[in-house]
């Protein structure tokens, strides 16, 4: 079995453009997140509803469906967006929605009495969320947060479909040239594990170190 | 000699959906007194003291604060509003039953904390003035050790030093001892008893006898959301003047600790 199926070029070249989605939309993904975190615990209740209504459209539809609606759905309001930039809008709407939830979670799992000793002693709420309440939320978050980080270096995985040319576009067109796709996909599995094995160990080792913080 | 009135309730009202936890609670202090909430569980002790300071909004009533009157019978809403209640807040430090120290800073940052964040006072300052604090409920050489790592008896202390940090008019103690061991609880009311000594104008829930005896002014009893009686401590704990207090006071002796709620005696 041969597993060069796929050149050396082409196989860094998709893995570049994988690791690209992956991490611009994650970065894009946690400020939409946290915006939408403060509009889900905000006190008016249009932004709360608007704010819940986005993410529960976002987690209760297939994440293909998403990717190829606004891929051929853009351009139908004439916004005309590149293969890989509206992979990269799809992914972070996807990424926020879920990571929203995530800090939302951990927003509330911070005691009520936080809030109310930052509020006795004359603190804004937003002075109380930023320095008090959000440490702590964000570091109950981060186990989770980090687990998002890795679906969604897989699910960059779909952008295939609307043709952008990540690690699985890759492996497929070889497999497609050499009638050798198992060997293909064998590849580009490979190359995925280790990234997110990487991630994955980069997320125990900030774990390890936040679970000291704080003794 | 006339003296400053800190805090000046009037009429409060406070209910809990069906239930009525404050009915028509008067209460005043003045400048430099010590005022002792006593009462059976459920008697709207907690609820009197968070009113105070506006952490839980009366239903009727007004809260004056050194000056500043927030009438409750009033619209509720609006930013001069919400600067009035921050301002009497910080003007009233709250030290809870539970200990509520930011468990993601050091002693020395969590009293640090509301005088940069909301006294706007300089970082050198703060961290002067609060070393000063931390010395004074003796825990210096504990300025940079996270709750975890301090006793409850120590978090406690740091939580008077917050308050203390933030130079408000009047101290509010909710049970400051009640979660903790004796001995533990001794170090805080040692504390408390050098704050009383040094002038501070407090407002004290608890159920510790001898240390209400020998710093409270004025004993207020408190039951089913009314004060009963306001006493000096050797009228209160010898004669007292209402049945009801007669009775917690004699429960509060057989059970060594807090009665729960007294029967309704008719
Ligand atoms: N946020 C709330 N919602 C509903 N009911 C409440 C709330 N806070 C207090 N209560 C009720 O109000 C009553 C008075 O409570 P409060 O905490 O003021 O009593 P307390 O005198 O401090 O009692 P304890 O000595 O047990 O602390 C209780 O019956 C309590 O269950
Ligand atoms: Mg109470």
């Amino acid at each position: 079995m041969d597993l060069l199926t796929l050149s050396l070029p082409s196989l860094l070249g998709g893995l570049a453009v994988t690791v690209l989605l992956g991490v611009v939309s994650f970065a894009l993904g946690s400020v939409l997140g946290g915006l939408v975190t403060l509009a889900r615990i905000s006190r008016h209740r249009a932004l709360r509803v608007a704010a819940a209504a986005y993410v529960s459209v976002f987690r209760g539809t297939p994440l293909l469906i998403q990717i190829m609606l606004v891929y051929f759905g853009l351009p139908q309001l004439g916004i005309q967006l590149p293969p890989i930039p509206s992979a990269i809008l799809t992914l972070t709407l996807y990424a926020g929605a879920y990571l929203s939830e995530n800090l939302r979670g951990g927003i509330l799992s911070v005691d009520r009495g936080q809030w109310e000793a930052a509020g006795s002693m004359g603190m804004t709420y937003g002075r109380a969320l930023r320095r008090v309440v959000l440490p702590q939320a964000v570091r109950v978050a981060t186990p989770a947060i980090g687990g998002r980080f890795v679906s969604l270096m897989k699910d960059t995985s779909l952008a295939s479909v609307i043709t952008v040319v990540e690690l699985t576009r890759v492996a497929e067109s070889a497999g497609s040239s050499s009638f050798r796709y198992v060997e293909a996909f064998v590849m580009a599995g490979i190359v995925y594990w280790l990234v997110n094995t990487t991630l994955s160990v980069g997320q125990e080792v900030l774990e390890r170190r936040m679970g000291r913080a704080y003794t | 000699m006339t003296r400053t009135v800190a805090i000046d309730a009037r009429g409060l009202h406070k209910r809990f959906g069906e239930l009525e936890v404050l009915r028509s609670v008067d209460l005043t202090v003045h400048s430099g007194e010590v005022v002792v909430i006593m009462g059976p569980s459920g008697s709207g002790k907690t609820t009197l003291l968070r009113c105070l300071n506006l952490l839980e909004e009366p239903d009727a009533g007004s809260v004056t604060v050194h000056g500043r009157t927030v009438d409750c019978s009033s619209a509720r809403h609006g930013r001069a509003r919400n600067r009035l209640i921050r301002d009497i807040r910080t003007r009233t430090a709250m030290v809870f039953q539970h200990l509520n120290l930011f468990p993601h800073m050091t002693a020395l940052e969590n009293v640090i904390e509301g005088p940069i964040s909301v006294r706007r006072l300089p970082r050198s300052y703060a961290v002067e003035a609060g070393e000063r604090l931390l010395a004074h409920v003796g825990l210096a050489d504990k300025r940079d050790e996270y709750p975890a790592r301090l006793s409850g008896g120590q978090k406690q202390r740091v939580a008077i030093a917050r308050a203390l940090a933030m130079e408000p008019e009047v101290i509010l103690f909710d049970e400051p001892t009640s979660a903790l061991d004796p001995e533990l609880g001794a170090e805080v009311l040692q504390t408390m008893k050098d704050l009383a000594a040094y002038g501070m104008t407090m407002v004290i829930i608890t159920h510790e006898i001898a240390f209400a005896r020998e710093v409270a002014d004025r004993v207020a009893f408190m039951d089913a959301g009314y004060i009963l009686e306001e006493q000096r401590p050797n009228v209160f704990f010898n004669n007292p003047a209402t049945p009801r207090a007669r009775a917690f006071l004699r429960l509060m002796a057989d059970t060594d600790g807090p009665p729960p709620g007294l029967e309704k005696t008719g």
